[in-house]
């Protein structure tokens, strides 16, 4: 298959590259995350139990509170983070808390991204073209 | 980004090694949103409490506390939001020896920048309110909402960080709600019922705010048939700002901006129904069970009024499960003065002051207490704990209360 891309309004940080998990949920760091042990906690998400550590997470929407601005960079401490977001939209804490924890994100597509990836593609963000790129696609068969 | 002559020396360095650093941060956030230039704030709010910082948040303020005086003292009234202790409860809490010196590592290095540790996320009710057209750099979302809409401020949501960055610029990007452009209403909400209590007010908030689904909606609301109180207002904003990352809602013929429908409405906007029925099926979606382990009245902190409400209801009774009450260092003077904390407490109640109950480190202290099940008042509150492993449920004050006493959540 050949590389697909896409392109984003809004972009910061380094290049990166590494493994989609995705999900049309929200995120806050607060309300959504066990920090110590880099899960998933809120029972209601869809990524419920899952660890986020090292992945590029892809999700719709930051939701909730202003905490996640400090948390970004206090889990960034510790190793205990996600590589970079993704996200359809954002608001200026999760925007706030990328720029303090020095983390790569990217946001705002002419596609629901959160439908056209899939956890588990590879895939490389180049914040400097306001790109991700799909390397692989993820196995259907898991 | 277009800088005035001040803000190219702060980012020269020419004002100190802390201006320059926040003068930067506001740059890659500004960048970010496209922001043509930055807006001189009146205010500014800081959300940070010990949890959320952690030991690498502190260690980062203590650098810039021990900055020279001059190049470290915030410009602008720079205030703090709830943080994680009231040292004179945290045995009650089983709070630990670390959790205590972290917030006091937090506390002495906001006292070297200047900051005004004022610990409450009510401060629209308590400190000082912000006007109709002041922009304004608030951090908890709670304040935001109301400041936005119910005063007609101008603000985004502030993190921490920013907020300290503004406190010591003395300006923020100007993109989001600082623009004309962004405060139009996009979803048009028309309800067939207004609420009578406060986690009713809580609980339309929530689903408004989940149906609006992200910061740059702009709910305007038509239906309500009354004149909600500040407190109604406050649970009704912290709600929809939780579930919905909303940070201004207008209500027709009620807040500042919207005397008509026609004042605010964007062309095309999405149009919703909300009734009593979604508002209850929010409720009942969070009854999992009907025994309570902890009772507890926070997030937002409660005002005076809510204070005299809840020491009524506690007068005559015996709690058999804790019952916290949390409120702001501003009010709780007035509480202790005027019987209402006593009563409270004589009934086997807690009141704290200065923290918010979710900001407590709630994880350690569920397990050092073993709650689990928790009944509050505060939509926004059953919104936030589940992710601390809590099973929160939603209820009337009076219906806590009943629980306080018998354990049981009727």
């Amino acid at each position: 298959m050949m590389t697909e891309e896409f392109s984003a309004t809004h972009a910061m940080g380094e290049q990166v590259e590494g493994v989609a998990l995705v999900a049309s949920d929200g995120f806050s760091a607060r309300y959504d995350l066990d920090r110590i042990r880099g899960v998933f906690s809120r029972p209601q998400h869809k990524l419920a139990g899952q660890s986020y550590v090292d992945r590029i997470l892809v999700l719709d929407t930051a939701k909730g509170g202003v905490a996640s601005a400090w948390m970004l960079h206090e889990m960034k401490s510790r190793g205990v983070v996600p590589l970079a977001l993704v996200f359809n939209s954002v608001n200026p804490i999760i925007a706030q808390g990328a720029a303090f924890g020095d983390l790569t994100m990217l946001a705002g597509f002419e596609r629901d991204i959160t439908v056209a990836l899939r956890t588990g593609d590879r895939l490389r963000l180049l914040p400097g073209q306001r790109l991700l790129r799909r390397v692989l696609v993820a196995s259907t068969t898991g | 980004m277009r800088l005035s002559d001040e803000e190219r020396s702060m980012l020269a360095g020419e004002m100190g090694a802390a201006r320059r650093q926040a003068l930067q941060h506001q740059m890659r956030v500004g960048d970010f949103f496209g922001a043509e230039d930055l807006v001189p704030v009146t205010q500014a709010h800081v959300m940070a409490d010990s949890e959320s910082l952690g030991e690498a948040g502190i260690a980062w303020l203590e650098q810039l506390a021990r900055l020279p005086i001059d190049d470290r003292t915030v410009r602008i009234p720079t205030i703090t939001d709830p943080r994680g202790i009231d040292f004179s409860q945290a045995a009650t809490l089983r709070q630990a020896a670390w959790m205590l010196n972290l917030e006091q590592r937090l506390a002495d290095a906001f006292r070297e920048l200047g900051v005004m540790l004022t610990d409450t996320c009510i401060n629209y009710q308590t400190v000082q309110p912000a006007t109709r057209g002041e922009h304004v750099a608030f951090g908890d979302t709670g304040v935001v909402i109301y400041s936005n809409s119910v005063c007609g401020a101008r603000s985004n949501f502030e993190g921490g960080p920013s907020a300290i960055a503004a406190g010591l610029t003395g300006r923020t990007p100007r993109y989001g709600f600082h623009l004309d452009a962004a405060r139009g209403a996009n979803v048009h909400v028309r309800v067939d019922w207004t609420p009578a209590t406060l986690d009713e007010w809580g609980a339309l908030g929530a689903v408004i705010g989940r149906l609006a689904g992200n910061y740059w909606a702009v709910p305007v609301i038509e239906g309500i048939e009354c004149a909600p109180g500040s407190d109604a207002l406050k649970h009704f904003g912290a709600a929809m700002a939780s579930f919905g990352s909303i940070a201004l809602f207008h209500i027709v013929g009620l807040t500042p901006e919207a005397p008509k429908l026609a004042d605010v409405l964007a062309a095309g906007a999405r149009e919703v129904a909300v009734g009593r029925r979604d508002v209850e099926a929010l409720r009942a979606s969070y009854r999992v069970d009907d025994r309570v382990d902890v009772v507890v009245f926070s997030g937002p902190q409660l005002s005076l009024l809510e204070l005299r409400a809840l020491a009524g209801l506690c007068d005559g009774r015996r709690f058999v499960v804790p019952l916290l009450a949390v409120t702001s260092p501003q009010v709780k003077p007035d509480a202790d003065r005027m019987g209402f904390t006593r009563r409270i407490e004589e009934a086997g109640g807690t009141v704290l002051s200065g923290m918010c109950f979710y900001q407590s480190h709630a994880r350690e202290i569920a397990e050092a207490n073993g709650w689990k099940r928790l009944a509050t008042n505060s939509a926004k509150m059953v919104n936030i704990l589940g992710g601390y492993g809590y099973l929160p449920m939603l209820a009337s004050m009076e219906a806590c209360v009943d629980a306080a006493c018998s354990g049981y959540l009727k």
